[in-house]
C-alpha cells in the first residue's frame, strides 16, 4: 500500500468532497483529533518515546488562541500561529526537562508536567478556570472570509490537516528523521555512532508538540471553546489508543485511529449507551493489544505485504 | 606484523612500543561496595590488535563500558591519544573516532541494510537536523555504503530489512556500520559470541582484513580467534589484570591456565562452543524468516 502520487491525489480530492456527504462539524472535529494523533506517533511510532502528557499542548494551544480571539480580535490565522508556537514554547521547556529520561521515567515525567500545567490553567485567571473559554469568535480569514460558515471553516481545517500531516510525514522521511529511527530502533547503537541522541529527541518533542499545539488552537477555532478538558490526562490516554489503535509507526494510521475514535464516541454518546463509552472504549483498547498490536493500518499493511509482496 | 603496517601507513619511524592509542591508569568502578574493575592499566599499541581475554564476570565488558563512556569510572584515568577523555559523553567519544560494537548484534533492525551504514556515514554530514527535506538528500551516500557492504560481502542484501538478516551476517552489517566511521579505533565485544564454525571464520577474517590503518580492542572468548589475530593480550580475573603479553606468553602462564583455560574447557564442553553455539544460531534464523 504505497502511496503513490495518484492515489493521494484521490485522498485528498475525498477529502475536499466529504462535507457534501457528512456534517462538515463531525468532519473537523475527526481532522482535529486526527492532528494530534499523527504528532504524538511521530514521538511514540518513530522516536520511540511516549509521552502522556501530550494534551498540556493541545490545550495550551486552545487557551491561546481562545484567549487572543476574544480579547485582542485578531485575524484566526494569527490566533492559530500564536496557540502554536506557545504550545512550542511549552513543549521545548518541557522537552528539555523529560527527554533525559528514558523508558517509564520519561512518560511519568511528561504525566507529571501535564498535571502541573492543568492546575496553572484550572487556578489561571485567563482561562475561566471551570467554565474554560466560551463563544471564542471564529472572525474573518485574512480579514476577509466569514469562518461562521461551517463549509469556509471546513476548507481551513482540512488545509491545516494536510500542512500538518505533510510535515509529520516529511519529518518521518528525512535526514533528521532517519537518525529518529536510529535512536528508536537502538538507541545505545546510535549513541556508539557518536549522535547525541537527547538533542534529536528534544526537536522531535518541539515538532510533535507544536504540531499538538496546531490541533488545539484549530479545535477551539471550531467548537468555539477551550475548556479543561483539553488538557486533563483523560485526553493525554486517549491519543494513545487513537494512535495504537490506527497502527502506531505508521503514516496513516493516527488517523484511521482518530476517525474509528471520534466516530464510536459521536455515536454512542448520543444514544442509550451513552454512560459506557469509557467502558466500550476500554474493552476496544485491551482487544487492540491483546489480538492486533499493529494497529488497523499494521495489520493491513502485513496482510497486503504476506498476501501480495 | 601491525607495527610494520602503521610504519607502512603513517611513515613515522619511531619506536613503535611507545606510541599508545588508548591508555588507562588505575581504573576502578565499584557497584554498591562491589568492584567490578579493579585497579586496571591498560596500554594499547596504535596499529595492534589487542585482546581483553578473562572467565565469565573479569570485568571485561565494564572495561569496554569504562573506555566508550557508558559508565563513568570511580576512579582513574583514560587517555586517547594523549587527550584525558575521562570526564566525555559517550556521543562526544564517539566522534573522536573510537567506535564501540555491542555483545549483542547492534544493529538497526527495521531498517534496511542500506540504510543501516548510510546513518553511519550520515554522522559526518551536516544535514541531520533536517526534518524539512526530503530523505533524498541523502542518496549521494548511496554508493558509499555499498562500497562499505561489498567489503563485508552483504551487497547483496543491500534492501533487505535487516531482522530479515542471519545472525552472523547482522554481525558483518555491524563491522561495515562500523567501518563507515572510519574509526581509529574500534572496540569489539564478543565479535564472534553465539556463532556457528563457518561464521566464527570469516568474521575473524573480516576483523583481520579491517585491522588495517587501526587498532582493534577486542573482547573475546573463543582462543581460537584470539591466537590467531591479537598481537597482544590482557587476562582479566576479578576486576584486575592477571597478566599481560603475547598469546604464547599468556597462554604458558600457569596462573592463567588455572583461572581461564580450565574454565574455557568447560565451557566447551558445555556446548558454548561450536555445535551447541551453530544449533541456536539455526533456531534464530528460522524464528527471524
Amino acid at each position: 500500500m504505497t502511496m503513490t502520487k495518484p492515489r493521494i491525489a484521490l485522498l485528498v480530492l475525498l477529502g475536499l468532497l466529504a462535507p457534501l456527504v457528512i456534517y462538515p462539524v463531525f468532519l473537523m472535529k475527526v481532522l482535529c483529533f486526527a492532528l494530534f494523533a499523527c504528532a504524538f506517533n511521530l514521538l511514540l511510532g518513530f522516536t520511540g518515546l511516549l509521552s502522556f502528557g501530550h494534551a498540556a499542548f493541545l490545550g495550551t494551544g486552545g487557551y491561546v488562541t481562545g484567549y487572543l480571539m476574544i480579547n485582542t480580535g485578531i485575524t484566526p490565522e494569527l490566533g492559530i500561529l500564536c496557540g502554536t508556537l506557545a504550545a512550542g514554547v511549552v513543549g521545548a521547556v518541557y522537552g528539555k526537562l523529560a527527554v533525559k529520561r528514558e523508558g517509564i521515567y520519561f512518560a511519568m515525567v511528561t504525566l507529571a508536567l501535564a498535571q502541573l500545567l492543568f492546575f496553572v490553567y484550572l487556578q489561571a485567571p485567563f482561562t475561566g478556570g471551570e467554565d474554560g473559554l466560551q463563544g471564542v469568535p471564529r472572525g474573518f480569514l485574512f480579514g476577509l472570509i466569514d469562518l461562521t460558515n461551517n463549509t469556509y471553516l471546513y476548507y481551513v481545517v482540512y488545509a491545516i490537516f494536510l500542512f500538518g500531516f505533510w510535515l509529520v510525514f516529511r519529518t518521518v522521511h528525512s535526514p533528521f528523521g532517519q537518525i529518529l529511527k536510529a535512536i528508536r530502533e537502538n538507541e545505545p547503537r546510535a549513541i556508539s555512532l557518536g549522535y547525541n541522541v537527547t538533542q534529536y529527541k528534544w526537536v522531535a518533542f518541539v515538532i510533535s508538540a507544536a504540531l499538538a499545539g496546531l490541533a488545539g488552537s484549530t479545535k477551539t477555532l471550531v467548537f468555539q471553546l477551550a475548556s479543561l478538558n483539553d488538557v486533563h490526562w483523560h485526553l493525554s490516554g486517549e491519543v494513545v489508543l487513537m494512535t495504537l489503535l490506527g497502527g502506531m509507526g505508521t503514516i496513516a494510521g493516527p488517523l484511521v485511529g482518530a476517525g474509528v475514535v471520534v466516530t464510536i464516541q459521536n455515536y454512542l454518546s448520543g444514544g442509550e449507551l451513552g454512560n459506557y463509552v469509557s467502558i466500550i472504549m476500554g474493552v476496544i483498547f485491551i482487544i487492540c493489544v491483546l489480538l492486533f498490536r499493529n494497529g488497523i493500518v499494521g495489520e493491513l499493511q502485513r496482510l497486503i505485504k504476506r498476501n501480495f509482496g | 606484523m601491525p607495527g610494520e603496517n602503521n610504519n607502512k601507513n603513517t611513515g613515522f619511524d619511531y619506536d613503535m612500543s611507545t606510541d599508545y592509542v588508548l591508555q588507562t591508569t588505575d581504573l576502578v568502578k565499584e557497584f554498591k561496595g562491589f568492584t567490578a574493575v579493579d585497579n586496571v592499566s591498560l596500554n594499547i599499541e596504535r596499529g595492534s590488535i589487542h585482546a581483553l581475554i578473562g572467565p565469565n564476570g573479569a570485568g571485561k565488558t565494564t572495561v569496554f563500558n569504562l573506555l566508550t563512556k557508558f559508565l563513568s569510572p570511580t576512579s582513574g584515568r583514560i587517555l586517547y591519544n594523549g587527550r584525558d577523555i575521562t570526564a566525555m559523553k559517550p556521543a562526544s567519544v564517539a566522534r573522536l573516532g573510537l567506535i564501540r560494537s555491542f555483545q549483542i548484534s547492534a544493529v538497526f533492525p527495521h531498517l534496511t541494510v542500506l540504510e543501516n551504514v548510510r546513518i553511519a556515514l550520515q554522522r559526518k554530514e551536516s544535514n541531520s537536523f533536517h526534518f524539512w527535506r526530503s530523505e533524498k538528500v541523502l542518496e549521494p551516500l548511496n554508493e558509499k555504503a555499498l562500497e562499505l557492504l561489498d567489503q563485508v560481502g552483504l551487497r547483496e542484501f543491500a534492501k533487505t530489512t535487516t531482522v530479515d538478516l542471519s545472525y552472523g551476517r547482522k554481525r558483518a552489517l555491524e563491522i561495515a556500520t562500523t567501518l563507515a566511521l572510519d574509526p581509529e579505533l574500534m572496540l569489539l565485544d564478543e565479535p564472534t559470541q553465539g556463532m556457528g564454525h563457518e561464521d566464527v571464520d570469516v568474521v575473524a577474517a573480516l576483523i583481520k582484513k579491517v585491522s588495517a590503518n587501526r587498532t582493534i580492542l577486542m573482547v573475546e572468548h573463543n582462543l581460537h580467534v584470539v591466537s590467531r589475530l591479537a598481537d597482544r593480550i590482557t587476562v582479566l580475573q576479578r576486576g584486575a589484570v592477571l597478566t599481560e603479553g603475547d598469546y604464547d606468553t599468556v597462554s604458558a602462564d600457569p596462573r592463567v591456565k588455572e583461572a581461564y583455560l580450565g574454565v574455557a574447557a568447560d565451557e566447551e564442553e558445555e556446548g558454548g562452543e561450536p555445535v551447541g553455539a551453530s544449533g541456536e544460531v539455526e533456531q534464530q534464523e528460522r524464528a527471524t524468516a
